[in-house]
């Protein structure tokens, strides 16, 4: 039975801590990888675009940043179903885990559309439908690392915060319609992301930043999501074997 | 089913009463608020006829915000909600009631004062009309997501603001569609289509969020 894989097994924090722990380096490393292939091609080689100048370049950051903040924020809502419908431990931990590199991603998401959008449109900020929605998801993570941060039981926060991930996601398409509707209504057709056919190399470059970023995101959330189990399992035997395990390396 | 809603609805409502400086707190809250704006963007009626429906409806879901955590901390506090909880109705339904009392005494006053301040945006007729009705079925819609954060943030420090944080970004469609309405009449499009959106948002709430608020209740009383 024992020598069976059984995806239950990872459930447990203590099987799942040294898991996590030897995935991490394979993922940052293809991380790194990912990241200086995307970044030749999209500095380097993608040619430089007829409208835009060299300014475009910054897509290959952008793009990655905007695809991770809101995927990230749908695997956390999965985490927090998953959570509260089988009551499993390491959901919660999970997203919580993903939370702070899903508001990472949408910062720099809106970071970088600012800097792209002042030599672009002239505005570091415009109330199109897609800006507005970004700054709303941004504030969706903010409420949510701050629910969980307010409540000191952490069963109580993975449930409450799960609970307004699943709120959250429900909403997220009626803010996005909502938005998208009142800014047609408000100021007719405003700027257009002018899609023209891109170039082969710059897409490939943009794929490679965003798997760059995807196994980034994996790799930074086992990191946290390690910390988190020692934290909260610091009572078991086992925290106190892999620290002391740790404490006697290091002698 | 329909008598457990009207008797929390009717034991809320003499709550209310008995503590009438609550629900006039919330609207003077109001009524300063939407009094300011002039005073910081001067009194150019061009200018203030534009931002009346925005600004209205701003100082609506502030208003709203202002009384949620309320809405079951004395309850809490006293052990009347663990009864609630184990009462043999659904906890849903007592919650349904909860927000519909929570709508009568602070969503139909802002809707019933919303004109007079209108007014003072020099609003015409038909915008007063439109933004009193935007209000009046719109403001349920608050009452019923604003209880989700409520309960989510039962009994947490901070709750007041941490309430704010949650549930101001979920407000954003309703402050949409109901400044909408009132703009779109303005401009002789024709608000119904918004009033029809905003009605969709009540309803959806009124339906959804009387759950998803019983389960928040039960994960804050475990």
């Amino acid at each position: 039975m024992k020598d069976r894989f059984n995806l239950y097994r990872f459930a447990s924090p203590a099987t799942f801590y040294p898991f996590a722990g030897t995935l991490i380096p394979y993922f940052v490393a293809v991380s790194v990888v990912f990241g200086l292939a995307g970044l030749w091609l999209g500095m380097l080689v993608a040619p430089t675009d007829f409208q835009q100048g060299e300014g475009y370049r910054i897509i290959f950051i952008h793009v990655p940043a905007s695809w991770m903040s809101m995927f990230i924020y749908l695997v956390m809502a999965g985490w927090a179903a998953i959570g509260l419908a089988f009551n499993t431990r390491l959901s919660g931990m999970m997203a919580q885990a993903l939370a702070p590199t899903g508001a990472l991603m949408a910062f720099l998401s809106l970071l970088t559309g600012a800097l792209w959008g002042k030599p672009m449109w002239g505005a570091w900020w415009v109330w199109d439908a897609r800006l507005t929605s970004e700054l709303i998801l941004l504030f969706l993570y903010i409420g949510y690392m701050a629910l969980t941060a307010a409540i000191d039981d952490p069963r109580r926060a993975d449930k409450a915060g799960g609970l307004l991930l699943l709120v959250g996601v429900v909403n997220i398409p009626i803010i996005y319609f909502s938005v998208k509707w009142w800014n047609t209504l408000h100021q007719g057709s405003s700027v257009n992301l002018a899609k023209s056919s891109m170039a082969t190399t710059m897409l490939w470059g943009m794929l490679l930043m965003a798997m760059c970023f995807w196994m980034y995101s994996i790799a930074v959330a086992l990191m946290r999501v390690r910390t988190i189990m020692l934290e909260r399992e610091r009572h078991t035997d086992w925290v106190k074997a892999e620290l002391l395990g740790k404490a006697g390396e290091e002698k | 089913m329909l008598k457990i809603i009207t008797a929390v609805i009717g034991r809320d409502l003499k709550l209310a009463m008995r503590r009438q400086a609550d629900i006039v707190s919330a609207l003077f809250f109001f009524v300063i608020v939407v009094s300011l704006f002039p005073l910081g963007v001067g009194p150019e009626p061009d200018l203030l006829r534009k931002l009346a429906p925005g600004v209205l409806w701003v100082a609506a879901l502030l208003a709203t915000m202002l009384s949620l955590p309320r809405l079951f901390a004395d309850d809490h506090r006293d052990g009347t909600l663990e009864q609630l909880a184990l009462a043999p109705h659904p906890l849903g339904l007592v919650v349904t009631g909860k927000v519909i009392a929570h709508w009568l005494v602070s969503g139909l006053p802002l809707a019933l004062i919303a004109p007079v301040l209108g007014i003072q945006f020099d609003l015409s007729a038909d915008a007063l009309l439109v933004l009193t009705f935007a209000i009046l079925i719109g403001t349920p819609a608050l009452s019923g997501i604003g209880a989700i954060g409520a309960a989510l943030t039962l009994g947490l420090r901070g709750g007041g603001v941490l309430l704010s944080l949650l549930v101001l970004p979920l407000y954003i469609p309703v402050l949409i569609f109901g400044a909408g309405a009132v703009d779109a009449t303005v401009t002789g499009l024709g608000g119904e289509g918004h009033l029809s959106l905003l009605a969709a948002l009540t309803f959806a709430s009124l339906g959804f969020a009387p759950w998803a608020s019983a389960a928040a209740l039960k994960i804050a009383l475990e």
